[in-house]
């Protein structure tokens, strides 16, 4: 299948009192038709940025967009004019936040809400629209969709929200869905079904998906592939197997270790990642991870290490890959 | 008959903590109704909401009972009637053997000193004016432990470095700080009052994994170090099931099973506890791929109008028609494991 997206360079800054944030710092990875990409890491990493800058949604100011292609069937998004800008958001890119109690309006019906981007991206008229949103609220599972369409967004439950934001999100039969993390809201049976829901329905629709998240558990049953990303660059990339069972990247390593896994014994003490997140505003050339690593050598502080390919499709950043490797196979 | 951990906690090495047979905490029918009111002017009581409907456990000194459910299943509300922040509706509260429910406000004092809490959101959770040191210190002067100045300030610094904090966040104030760090300074709090119970409510949820992992291995340590027992609210089954000596699961006000942590997690008895435990992910991609997902439909009802019967039956794979009038009460299926579903 061919690249339905590309992201090249890619670097997102914050000019703030406080100096600038680099909260997306050269960050490229593709998408393909039909894919689902996971983007993993913690707060304040850029994950969200890197989503909201290639819808363009970036506020300036603080924020601005300051290098980097980003290729979207054969466009590059960020040389459209803003016009041409509005037809792809909601029509050919949509997106899926995390809060489903903000990101709908409070004082609009749902029926209102589903038609809006239908009637303004398509020539459908508002019969039409109304009986596609109809089909849409029965394809995301609510039960009784005609009535549910005169209701407002305080009537559902936050399980039934986020089901409104997908059928939302596929009105215009889009080529690509952001989902910001799209049950971190939500409770672990009502995730579940979601999960499942979006799922299903990308994989029918033959619609590609990136999908923003912390919970590795997340990652591991729904995408092909993964990146992870530390202060604003992508550290580690891979098929979900290569992430999981052949990490490359400290950080990558740690982030495993440091959840509690139901599927095997109990350990007396977690291996927690020591330190916290660097500030983004006082980067140096060196790795980021450094103060927090185990593996890091003064090597580290010299250069900021390359994405390297150590198998097909992974690539790595790290100076001490190797020596990581070797340590993980004398353990085993 | 209550539930007891009596015989129940397994002496396993990968058990931390000093679980003894002593009961700190026991709570006997606990109910909390919150009434629903119309009207303005002359509101009055059209209905109410049974956040807890008859909750009935108890808690060994030194040990850790983990409370699990989804929003609005009656957690918090239960960590919060045992903190006397609601006033119950019924049942008692037996603390050191004396119920604290309806304590008047003077002998409450005495109680607060040894019962203390962390809370969720380490963001709104400190106050924003106050300088870390104050806020550490503030509770003792309140319970006048320690009268003189720099003994206080002396015993925050301690215990910001029992908490993996510098000295020198006692002059800082809380937006200086990450998440991680406020959560810390929580944790230092409820410790200035050598408190014996100690209430987590999701004390580790808002914050990263790899921060989240600091935090659970300082509640640990702690709990070692001044042999304190938790209550540990989460929704968060596999941190539960790293920290936790037992496990109460419960659903919509009701407790649905309570057993020992390793044998509710390896063989889970009710349905809701099963769906519960299915629907949490694993990071593992093989496992995840060949794993069958049984999801259970429908959501949780309103504790408004509660279903009748097993208020969980609407939505059970396994519910058979006398589940909708007929009340399952908790019963001991093995030494231990406690139940409430007639169908098992």
């Amino acid at each position: 299948m061919g690249v339905l997206l590309e992201i090249d360079g890619l670097k997102t800054q914050f000019f703030t009192s406080a100096g600038t944030v680099k909260a997306v710092d050269g960050v490229s990875y593709t998408v393909d038709e039909g894919e689902t990409v996971a983007v993993v890491g913690e707060s304040g990493c850029g994950k969200s940025v890197t989503a909201m800058s290639i819808l363009r949604l970036i506020p300036w100011p603080p924020g601005k967009i300051t290098e980097g292609v980003i290729r979207f069937a054969g466009r590059d998004l960020l040389q459209l004019p803003e016009d041409e800008m509005r037809d792809v958001r909601g029509k050919d890119i949509s997106m899926i936040f995390q809060e489903p109690m903000t990101s709908l309006n409070p004082v609009l019906t749902i029926g209102l809400q589903l038609t809006e981007t239908m009637l303004t991206h398509t020539s459908a008229t508002e019969n039409e629209a109304r009986k596609r949103a109809v089909e849409l609220l029965d394809m995301v599972g609510i039960a009784e969709p005609e009535r549910r369409l005169a209701q407002y967004p305080h009537h559902l439950s936050g399980g039934m929200r986020q089901r409104v934001m997908i059928a939302m999100a596929l009105a215009c039969e889009p080529k690509l869905i952001i989902a910001d993390e799209p049950t971190t809201a939500l409770d672990v049976t009502i995730q579940a079904q979601i999960l499942e829901l979006m799922k299903n329905l990308t994989r029918d629709l033959g619609v590609a998906m990136i999908i923003i998240t912390h919970n590795l558990g997340v990652v591991a049953r729904y995408s092909d592939r993964v990146n992870v990303m530390y202060a604003g660059k992508i550290i580690e990339y891979g098929s979900a197997a290569d992430i999981y069972y052949r990490p490359h990247h400290p950080y990558t390593l740690a982030l495993l270790k440091s959840v509690p896994r139901m599927d095997q014994p109990r350990q007396a003490k977690l291996d927690p990642v020591e330190g916290q997140p660097p500030d983004l505003t006082m980067l140096d050339g060196g790795c980021a991870f450094r103060p927090r690593c185990r593996y890091a050598t003064d090597e580290c502080a010299k250069g900021l290490p390359p994405l390297e390919n150590v198998g097909s499709g992974h690539f790595t950043a790290c100076f001490q890959k190797d020596k990581l490797v070797s340590s993980l196979q004398e353990a085993s | 008959m209550t539930p007891s951990g009596q015989a129940a906690v397994q002496d396993s090495s990968h058990y931390r903590g000093n679980p003894t047979g002593e009961v700190l905490i026991d709570v006997r029918g606990l109910k909390m109704h919150f009434p629903v009111t119309e009207g303005v002017l002359i509101p009055r009581v059209v209905a109410s909401v049974k956040a807890v409907d008859g909750l009935s456990f108890q808690i060994m000194k030194g040990e850790t009972l983990g409370l699990v459910g989804e929003s609005g299943c009656g957690k918090t509300t239960t960590g919060r009637c045992i903190l006397q922040l609601e006033n119950p509706t019924s049942g008692e509260i037996m603390f050191h053997g004396q119920d604290i429910n309806g304590l008047d406000d003077k002998a409450m004092i005495d109680v607060r000193k040894k019962i203390q809490v962390i809370f969720q959101d380490p963001f709104s959770s400190l106050n924003p004016r106050m300088k870390i040191g104050e806020i550490i210190t503030e509770p003792m002067k309140v319970h006048n432990i320690f009268p003189d100045e720099d003994a206080r300030q002396k015993r925050a610094v301690d215990l910001l470095t029992t908490c993996g904090l510098k000295a020198n966040f006692y002059d800082r104030y809380p937006h200086e700080m990450s998440g991680g760090q406020r959560q810390r300074v929580g944790i230092a709090r409820a410790l200035a009052m050598n408190p014996e119970f100690i209430i987590c409510d999701e004390a580790v949820s808002a914050l990263d994994v790899s921060i989240q992992a600091q935090v659970i291995n300082l509640l640990e340590d702690l709990r070692d170090e001044f042999g304190l027992t938790y209550l540990f609210i989460s929704h968060d089954l596999s941190v539960v099931r790293h920290i936790c000596h037992r496990v109460a699961v419960m659903y919509l006000g009701h407790m649905v099973e309570l057993a020992d942590c390793d044998e509710l997690f390896d063989n889970p008895i009710h349905p809701y506890s099963q769906a519960l435990l299915e629907a949490v992910p694993i990071p593992d991609p093989d496992l995840e791929n060949s794993r069958e997902h049984k999801i259970i439909k429908g959501e949780i009802p309103s504790p408004i109008s509660p279903p009748s019967g097993c208020v969980f039956h609407p939505r059970c794979p396994k519910a058979v028609a006398k589940c909708s009038n007929q009340f399952p009460e908790l019963r001991e299926v093995r030494p231990g494991h406690w139940v409430a579903c007639t169908e098992v």
